[in-house]
């Protein structure tokens, strides 16, 4: 189902970039990304290997340093020091490729660990959060399992139940299913989505078109470093403007 | 085909024994287990012959006769008149000293290689695998060999040894010579608080956490657990009066009286084990670092978790995996390697052993001491190695 | 939304200069107060060393004295290495005959060298290069070789049952006759010699002086210990390997203990055992050649070490493997022959090569029972009055020498590392 294009004008900004450009010894992987993100607002990134789109997102949460450009976050701007860039990654929660969770750590571990930590949260409360973000992954039963024991799309969905235990008020999700069997594909979407619906501020990069019609308020397309084109989805789909747009779109739709 | 009757268990055709692979196998173990039976009679036979035709006595009693030899270095009392029994119980604790403390030495040395080789600073990673190769592809006999002469040849005479910290540790070719305190019955105290202060850090710890469990406040329990574990020895040092009348080195005729000395064969020896072993050590560290993946480090980050909060909940615990099993074979190793210490005259196990053969002719008795006593460390190592990979063991499907 | 206009911005350069010795030096050197610091006190230090020990070992260093007397006083002592380089290399072997262990050692280096080239690990190939190039070995070490008719018996029962074994099912049935035919003669052959009826005949060749293995000493010793100490605790480890994973409870019983006795204990001591126990051992006037004792130890002591690397490799196998050539209906010979050793041996080949240069090293070792490795004739070139007081060259001398050998083999092992996953999916 395609979402109506929602109004956002008078909606805050919670992450802008203006002229980010980042380089990769000579390699110019981020050409001078400008770009503002709106509270609430879904946005899929899609484009070719090597367009720079999983640098982008990391950039956010400074697992990737931008060497040029303004990045500001919740209004805090991202920079060398090392106190808003741990502000930053509390309000800001990833989802990786690899799921990246922690292997030796039981389920409820993985996601206790952080609020425990870096929150300082009482162990019982911690892990009262933590059930619940299980029941609503729909997988409370594995909480005590340690991940070796689950399968792909479990994982997944404990890595985004892992990322929430911090309150995120933004989701990065860097291809989180694009490391998956395709039957465990739509049980991790359907996570994607429903958090989608609760009115998350979500950066998705991902090849699932599907998800980009059903939730995205905007979709942007990058190649080679820059943004080539932005749009709904609905629009972006149908009416592709530039000449590369249209070849990707031509690459990747035959399979949808 | 004939229909069974219903109910009839299936009959299984008769094997012809010479093909039942269960006899075979019996057959053919019985054959080697035969044959290594044999060839080991025919051992026994020979050396019983041998003993006898030589006038070699059997059995351990020798141990309770009188050694006759010197012993250079002791941390037990021990003349030539004790028994061989002292004699190699002496040995065993100078094989456990050099071992436990080139344990520690290397492990600490052979992270902070492994760790440098890893280092952003090329010049530092560069001299760390120099190091490592020079070190890993030359005998550890050579290094013993080399360090031992260059101490006892190279360095100065009592007469004009080197002297540090105001005149009171001198270097020479004898040794290092440091003053001691003079013993107190208040040092036993200062023992006994150590290790109260020890257990007391322990506790603090359980505490900690509990508190950190229901409050989420976290306490610095591994400063505090030192601060206890070295303030208690020294508040009972104080209280004590704090004596501290030591025994100085002083230099008489040729050579030092007073204080200890630490010699150069156990220099060169402990010296040599540990920069032997400390590269293989790097190596081992350094492959754990490199086994961690990247993501790991990456989501704790992006969960918020500081680096030193990464590395202690995180990281280490999954390197450490990886580490601990080539890491104790390393000290075995040590344990091992310890028993060239007969090359350069310093006096371990397998040196007063030797010694015992030589002058009593009982070798298998001997032989058999050896073997008991490094089996057993080395089976203690294993089977702790058994355990800790047992319990941490990553649980997969 | 708009579109931007792509395409037309230009590819900016990075703002900061990272290329070239200067960006270089900068990210690796100098990219934090922290790095900076450790360059500039690491360098001070190393040009302080290294001036230190280039003085000593280069700019006043004596290359022509003649007597150690004349060597004082200056730095570093090298002209005692010219004078004693043939003692330390070759020990006490008859100096004009020295020629000889010099082209041992080259065969041993040929037959190694050959060795590596992956295009020889065939078994024949092996079998052909390591035969010929230890009878030439032995040939020049002793000079004279008198091959016992036992010898030939032994070899011929051993073909025989390999081959049965091995060619069962498989070969044509003259092939396995003739197998059949060559361990019938090996056996009867041995039994008649055994009982005496058969005569004590040797195959004489003697080309050269006989030099006693006493006289042996340097390089050419280090490398017989540890070449053939490997050579043979390679099978042995096999079996022991074998034994060890048998469902057969005596022989994996025995296996496991066997190999944990020997990996418990210092090699010292299997040494000091070996010297000592083995005349205990053995019937009153049968002695054995004391070098032949240290070889033995060598490879008792490096098969239970090859065994447990070679049963992991066994390990790392699928277990599809095992039960595909069960279902092929091969036996146990030739299963594991042609199926699991060639696998699994692949698998361990560069802890293999570890271990040989652990080996390398470890036949210093044999000094304390008097055998003349290379380490021992270094530690004889000190032992000249005329030329005492020295020890520094010498020993880094050993070093160096040691240093060139292991550090070619663990270079060599690397790249086989490589070059055997290449084929694998990593």
């Amino acid at each position: 189902m395609a979402a109506t294009a929602r109004d956002l004008s008078n909606v805050p900004s919670v992450i802008t970039l203006r002229g980010v450009n980042k380089w990769f010894g000579q390699f110019h992987v981020l050409s001078d990304i400008n770009l503002d993100v709106k509270e609430g607002e879904k946005i899929v990134v899609c484009g070719p290997s090597g367009s720079g789109k999983s640098t982008l997102i990391r950039c956010i949460n400074r697992l990737e340093e931008h060497q040029a450009g303004d990045l500001v976050v919740h209004g805090v701007p991202l920079t060398n020091d090392v106190k808003n860039i741990e502000m930053i990654r509390r309000e800001v929660g990833m989802v990786f490729q690899s799921f990246n969770l922690f292997p030796h750590l039981t389920i409820l571990d993985n996601l206790t660990l952080a609020p425990i930590w870096v929150k300082k949260m009482p162990k019982k409360e911690a892990e009262e959060i933590a059930m619940t973000l299980l029941k609503r992954v729909r997988i409370p039963e594995q909480a005590l399992k340690y991940p070796g024991q689950l399968s792909g799309g479990q994982q997944q969905r404990v890595a985004i139940a892992r990322a929430l235990c911090m309150r995120p008020k933004i989701m990065l999700f860097d291809e989180p299913t694009s490391a998956l069997d395709p039957e465990m594909v739509k049980e991790v979407l359907d996570v994607m989505v429903e958090l989608a619906r609760e009115g998350m501020t979500m950066l998705v990069v991902t090849h699932e078109m599907g998800f980009a019609r059903a939730v995205a308020d905007r979709v942007i397309f990058m190649d080679r470093g820059e943004i080539v084109e932005q749009n709904e989805p609905e629009e972006f789909f149908a009416n592709p403007r530039n000449e590369r747009t249209k070849l990707f779109l031509g690459q990747i739709l035959r399979h949808q | 085909m004939a229909v069974e009757a219903v109910g009839s268990a299936p009959r299984t055709p008769k094997v012809a024994p010479w093909n039942d692979p269960v006899i075979r196998g019996w057959v053919f173990q019985f054959v080697v287990v035969g044959l290594v039976g044999l060839l080991a009679w025919y051992l026994v036979s020979n050396t019983i012959d041998n003993l006898q035709r030589q006038k070699i006595a059997s059995g351990f009693h020798y141990l309770d006769r009188e050694a006759g030899f010197e012993i250079g270095d002791t941390m037990i009392e021990y003349s030539p008149a004790s028994t061989y029994a002292r004699a190699l119980f002496v040995g065993l604790l100078n094989t456990l000293k050099v071992s436990v403390l080139g344990v520690i030495m290397a492990t600490i040395l052979g992270t902070l290689l492994g760790v440098g080789r890893l280092s952003n600073n090329w010049l530092l990673a560069r001299i760390c695998e120099w190091y490592v190769e020079a070190f890993r592809n030359v005998p550890l006999l050579l290094w013993l060999f080399l360090f031992y002469k260059l101490i006892s040849e190279a360095f100065p005479g009592p007469r004009q040894a080197l002297s540090g910290f105001w005149g009171s540790v001198f270097l020479s070719n004898r040794g290092v010579y440091f003053p001691v305190p003079l013993t107190d019955p208040i040092f036993k105290w200062v023992g006994v608080a150590f290790l109260v202060g020890i257990a007391g850090a322990f506790f603090l710890h359980r505490w900690a956490r509990k508190r950190q469990d229901e409050t989420g406040q976290p306490f610095p329990s591994i400063s505090a657990g030192f601060g206890v574990a070295l303030g208690l020895p020294i508040i009972v040092w104080l209280l004590g009066g704090a004596p501290h009348h030591m025994s100085w080195p002083q230099l008489k005729g040729f050579n030092f009286e007073g204080g200890s000395v630490i010699q150069p064969e156990f220099i060169a020896l402990l010296l040599g084990l540990v920069l032997y072993t400390s590269a293989f050590i790097a190596e081992i560290v350094r492959s754990g670092i490199l086994a961690l993946h990247k993501g790991q480090s990456e989501a704790a980050a992006a969960l918020g978790l500081s680096r030193g909060q990464a590395m202690r909940l995180v990281l280490l615990p999954q390197a450490l995996r990886v580490i601990v099993p080539p890491m104790t074979s390393q000290y075995l190793n040590i344990t091992k390697n310890s028993s060239l210490a007969i090359a350069i005259g310093y006096p371990d196990l397998v040196a007063s052993i030797n010694v015992t053969i030589n002058q009593t002719g009982q070798a298998i008795e001997n032989i058999l001491i050896i073997m008991a006593a490094y089996l057993s460390v080395s089976l203690s190592i294993s089977a702790f190695m058994n355990w800790y990979n047992k319990r941490i063991a990553l649980r997969e499907r | 939304m708009t579109d931007m206009p792509v395409g037309e911005r230009k590819q900016l350069a990075p703002p900061v200069d990272d290329s070239g010795p200067l960006g270089w030096a900068r990210r690796h050197l100098f990219s934090s107060w922290g790095n900076g610091i450790t360059t500039v006190v690491l360098v001070v230090s190393i040009a302080w060393i290294l001036s230190g020990f280039l003085e000593w070992a280069l700019f006043t260093a004596n290359f022509t004295a003649t007597t150690g007397a004349e060597c004082r006083g200056s730095g570093a002592c090298w002209a005692l290495i010219r004078e004693k380089y043939r003692l330390i290399f070759f020990g006490t072997f008859p100096y004009d005959q020295q020629w000889r262990p010099l082209f041992a050692v080259v065969a041993m280096l040929a037959m190694l060298i050959m060795t590596s080239d992956r295009r020889m690990w065939r078994p024949w190939r092996l079998l052909v290069i390591w035969s010929i190039g230890s009878f030439v070995t032995f040939l020049l070490m002793f000079g004279q070789l008198h091959i016992p008719l036992s010898l030939f018996l032994a070899v011929a029962l051993i073909v025989g049952l390999v081959g049965m074994s091995f060619r069962k099912g498989i070969g044509s049935p003259l092939e396995i006759n003739v197998y059949r035919a060559l361990a019938a003669i090996g056996l009867v052959g041995l039994v008649l010699r055994w009982l005496g009826v058969l005569p004590a005949w040797k195959l004489a060749i003697a080309p050269f002086s006989f030099v006693e293995t006493g006289l042996w000493g340097g390089i050419p010793v280090t490398m017989i210990l540890a070449t053939y100490g490997l050579v043979f605790a390679f099978p042995y480890g096999i079996l022991l390997a074998l034994g060890r994973r048998s469902n057969l409870p005596l022989i994996k019983g025995l296996c496991v203990g066997f190999i944990e006795l020997i990996r418990g204990v210092p090699l010292i001591s299997l040494l000091i055992m070996a010297s000592v126990m083995l005349p205990l051992f053995l019937p009153t006037g049968v002695t054995f050649d004391k070098f032949l004792r240290a070889q033995v130890a060598v490879i008792l002591f490096a098969g239970a070490y090859i065994a447990e690397i070679i049963r992991g490799g066994l390990q790392s196998l699928p277990k599809g493997q095992f039960e595909a050539a069960d279902a092929m209906g091969l036996n146990y010979v030739q299963k594991t022959s042609l199926i699991i050793l060639p696998q699994a041996l692949r698998v361990v080949i560069p802890p293999l090569i570890n271990t040989f240069i652990g080996f390398f090293k470890d036949t210093s070792l044999v000094l304390i029972i008097g055998i003349f490795d290379f380490l021992n004739t270094a530690n004889q070139a000190l032992v000249d009055p005329a030329w005492a007081g020295y020890p520094g060259e010498v020993y880094l001398f050993a070093a160096f020498v040691y240093f060139i050998f292991c550090y070619s083999m663990s270079r060599y092992s690397k790249h086989l590392e490589v070059e055997l996953n290449k084929g694998t999916r990593r």
